[in-house]
């Protein structure tokens, strides 16, 4: 095989690309690194990889074993690629040879129904939500190319804490990424928020001693309050701001290079 | 309680006559349903036109932060958004201690409400009710909607079409997008409109005037023209309406306005905020929906009607001079006095279109529209704000109530078409006295109940879906509650009798 020949020690493939990495990278990692873009949600560059969403699911095919062979039963619907395997690319690391499948209509087609999941399992209601052309979640579901919801809704009736003075919590809203519990710790040195219960109990609960977000230590600055992809964790009074039209996904696409420094940056605090 | 001889459509509590329950289903759906009941000598002795609810929204809200109040509230109506994110918007100011907002953001207010009236007037005559006026009540329902109007009056539709087409260009240009876009922020607006927008938005005026008085010539002659009109679904009702400082016609902002049914003045310049001293909600078993009444008038008396017919009586003058003109003759037609006609709705809506599409030319060379300064201080917080809004339908209000944190304790809204309520139930038992015969609904009673309802263009959601076509059932009931006939026609206009 010509790929066989040309794939070099430090080289993974995606989707017929040979992509550099460098050790103690993941998938993910190497990834972002060359630009390719494979849907994520509770992956953030810089935070420990936690490997909950699912939607960076790709199929890893070990190289031998690729299309090497003429065996018939490669051919029927039930076999294909039985050395392929499902993986996180933010938590598999990257190891030379590695063949990998992501932007395929099969894994779009998965990653949509968790997409799905995700969006009937909470209130995403778009029409009203602030968040909207901001939201990751809703800028997935885009690029996906979602357009119902298909399971039936939860609509969930979650605590919502809005006695903190400058932020709110939505917890219909959460996705349990976990993104703001990793932040608190591994960036604000915080340990402001964790996820309680389990299945479709699992809800965020706020570390403090009446587990509320007054009492907890957590301010307007830290990166725990602006890194939550969907509309959970908003600063308050300052929704519907920013016109249609110049909204970061009015403005940007989900796979543009340096994307999460713009998210970021984007948010504002009124106290600055 | 009280009993009026006068009003006979209130008498849920009289005896010998059994109380409908409404089919959730055929709300859900979108259906129109009347019911007439008869007394024992088979005349007419209540109709009760059932409409859809909005109290759910006023329960969904408790526990939402006060600024996705304007975003939330404007999915109640598919039509009119805009006006309940202006009504929601205008008590979120009060919220956040704000009580003049810069000219900047005013105007850009009032344009937005202006091209969202112009829109929605223009779906509702051109689309809706047109076919009704221009073909006869009576005529076939398979033409008698706007696929019928664009073969016939070709040029007529595709009028009303553009009319719509930049009412909404007006909303995307303000508020990002022709359907739950967003221009409020407590205080002001997001967005500054550019100097491109407006040179866009110049260029269509000069026809959009045009078509808005021809809109209004043809009103004019229909209801002129037509003594059969003059008295359909006839009642004699109050009116409240908003009304400006000078006493001219307003839709953004004012104070209340009511006059009687016999021309006199109740109350003028009222302000809103204390709405609660002059209107009652009356909750009655077999409606969801509330019936508002003028506390000073009562119960039996106090009904009253809002919307176009309202605002136009009410005024004293309409601030633009092609509009003014119209509302001239439109008071000589009611020789000096209000206009009580039922049917008068459409022309008066017409006159209000025009005077919205000469409010946004004014706007649009006025040097505040394109200004920069969109938000005012905030002042102190207050836990209780109050919007008014003339909605296309009418008055709207929206009421709410905060707690220390910024999330909603408590909300009352009433939309227009609760407003109506009442004056609807009313002229459906005027139509029906007149045109049934028997014990059976005719196709010609249907089709002529749906015409009196469509005056009052109440929201309900299938005058949205089905564009002209709306599902209606009607029931006959006798004294003892049993159902004598029952005659529905689908959005397709097939006409279905029970058995
Ligand atoms: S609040 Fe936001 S960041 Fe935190 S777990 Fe939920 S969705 Fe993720
Ligand atoms: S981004 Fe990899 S599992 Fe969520």
């Amino acid at each position: 095989m010509e790929a066989k020949a040309e794939t070099a020690a430090n080289t993974i493939n995606i989707d017929g690309q040979e992509i550099p990495f460098e050790h103690g990278q993941t998938i993910m990692d190497a990834a972002f690194a060359a630009g390719v873009y494979i849907p994520h949600l509770c992956h953030r560059p810089g935070l420990t990889p936690h490997g909950s969403c699912k939607l960076c699911t790709v199929d890893i095919r070990n190289r031998i074993s690729a299309s090497s062979t003429s065996d018939r039963r490669r051919q029927t619907k039930f076999t294909v690629d039985a050395d392929s395997r499902s993986v996180s690319a933010c938590t598999t690391p990257a190891a030379a040879g590695q063949q990998i499948s992501s932007n395929t209509p099969a894994l779009n087609e998965v990653r949509k129904t968790i997409t799905q999941m995700l969006f009937i399992e909470g209130n995403h209601l778009c029409p009203s939500c602030e968040k909207s052309g901001d939201c990751t979640l809703q800028a997935v579901a885009y690029h996906l190319g979602m357009l119902d919801g298909h399971f039936p809704q939860f609509f969930p009736r979650r605590e919502v804490d809005a006695s903190h003075p400058t932020v709110m919590l939505d917890r219909d809203r959460c996705i349990l990424c976990e993104l703001c519990v990793r932040a608190s710790r591994e960036v604000d040195g915080k340990n402001v928020f964790a996820i309680a219960g389990r299945g479709t109990a699992a809800h965020l609960i706020v570390n403090s001693p009446s587990g509320k977000l007054a009492d907890s230590d957590l301010e307007t600055g830290d990166m725990a309050v602006h890194i939550c992809p969907v509309g959970a964790i908003l600063i308050k009074e300052q929704g519907y701001e920013v016109p249609i039209g110049r909204r970061t996904f009015d403005l940007h696409h989900l796979g543009e290079a340096g994307l999460e420094k713009v998210v970021l940056a984007k948010t504002v605090y009124r106290d600055e | 309680m009280e009993q009026n001889p006068q009003s006979p459509s209130d008498t849920a509590s009289k005896s010998g006559l059994r109380r409908v329950a409404i089919d959730p289903v055929s709300r859900v759906e979108g259906h129109g349903k009347i019911t007439l009941m008869l007394d024992a000598e088979n005349h007419i002795h209540e109709a009760r036109f059932h409409i859809v609810e909005f109290r759910g929204f006023e329960k969904f809200i408790q526990g939402r932060p006060y600024w996705e109040v304007p975003f939330f509230v404007q999915r109640l109506c598919g039509i009119c958004p805009v006006s309940h994110q202006l009504a929601a918007a205008k008590a979120v100011d009060q919220l956040v201690g704000v009580e003049n907002l810069t000219p900047t953001a005013t105007k850009l207010r009032r344009m937005l409400h202006f091209g969202q009236v112009l829109q929605s007037h223009a779906l509702h005559f051109f689309h809706l009710s047109s076919p009704d006026l221009l073909f006869g009540f009576g005529s076939d329902p398979k033409l008698r909607n706007i696929v019928g109007m664009l073969e016939k009056y070709p040029d007529l539709a595709l009028k009303g079409v553009k009319l719509r087409k930049y009412g909404q260009q007006i909303i995307a240009a303000i508020a990002g997008k022709r359907i739950h876009g967003t221009a409020t922020v407590p205080g002001g607006v997001n967005k500054a409109l550019s100097l491109a927008e407006r040179e866009i938005l110049l260029a269509d005026i000069d026809d959009i005037l045009m078509w808005s008085q021809d809109a209004v010539m043809l009103n004019e002659q229909i209801h002129t023209a037509h003594a059969e009109h003059r008295g359909f679904a006839a009642i004699n009702s109050n009116f409240l309406s908003m009304i400006g400082r000078g006493g001219e016609l307003e839709l953004y902002h004012g104070g209340l306005r009511a006059r009687r049914s016999d021309g006199s003045r109740l109350f003028d310049q009222f302000d809103y905020r204390g709405y609660q001293q002059i209107i009652r909600e009356e909750v009655r078993p077999w409606s969801y929906m509330k019936f508002p009444y003028l506390i000073e008038l009562g119960r039996q008396q106090g009904w009253y009607r809002v919307g176009p017919l309202a605002r136009v009586n009410n005024c004293d003058f309409i601030s633009t001079p092609l509009a003014e003109a119209a509302r001239k003759r439109f008071r000589e037609f009611g020789n000096g006095d209000s206009v009580q006609d039922t049917l008068a709705y459409h022309w008066a809506r017409m006159i209000e279109a025009l005077h919205c599409a000469e409010s946004i030319q004014d706007l649009l060379h006025d040097p505040d529209i394109a200004g920069t300064d969109l938000v005012a201080d905030l002042g102190d917080k207050r836990r209780e704000g109050i919007g008014v809004i003339e909605a296309p339908r009418g008055t709207l209000f929206h009421h709410y109530q905060i707690d220390e944190q910024g999330l909603i304790e408590k909300a009352n809204l009433i939309v227009s078409t609760t407003s109506n309520n009442q004056a609807m139930n009313e002229s459906v038992r005027s139509v029906a006295n007149e045109y049934l015969d028997g014990n059976e609904i005719s196709e010609g009673l249907l089709n002529h109940l749906e015409v009196a309802v469509r005056a009052y263009d109440p929201c309900l959601s299938c005058a949205t879906h089905a564009l002209g076509k709306m599902p209606l059932q009607v029931e006959l009931l006798d004294a003892n509650g049993t159902l004598l006939d029952r005659l529905s026609k689908g959005g397709n206009g097939r006409i279905e009798r029970a058995a």
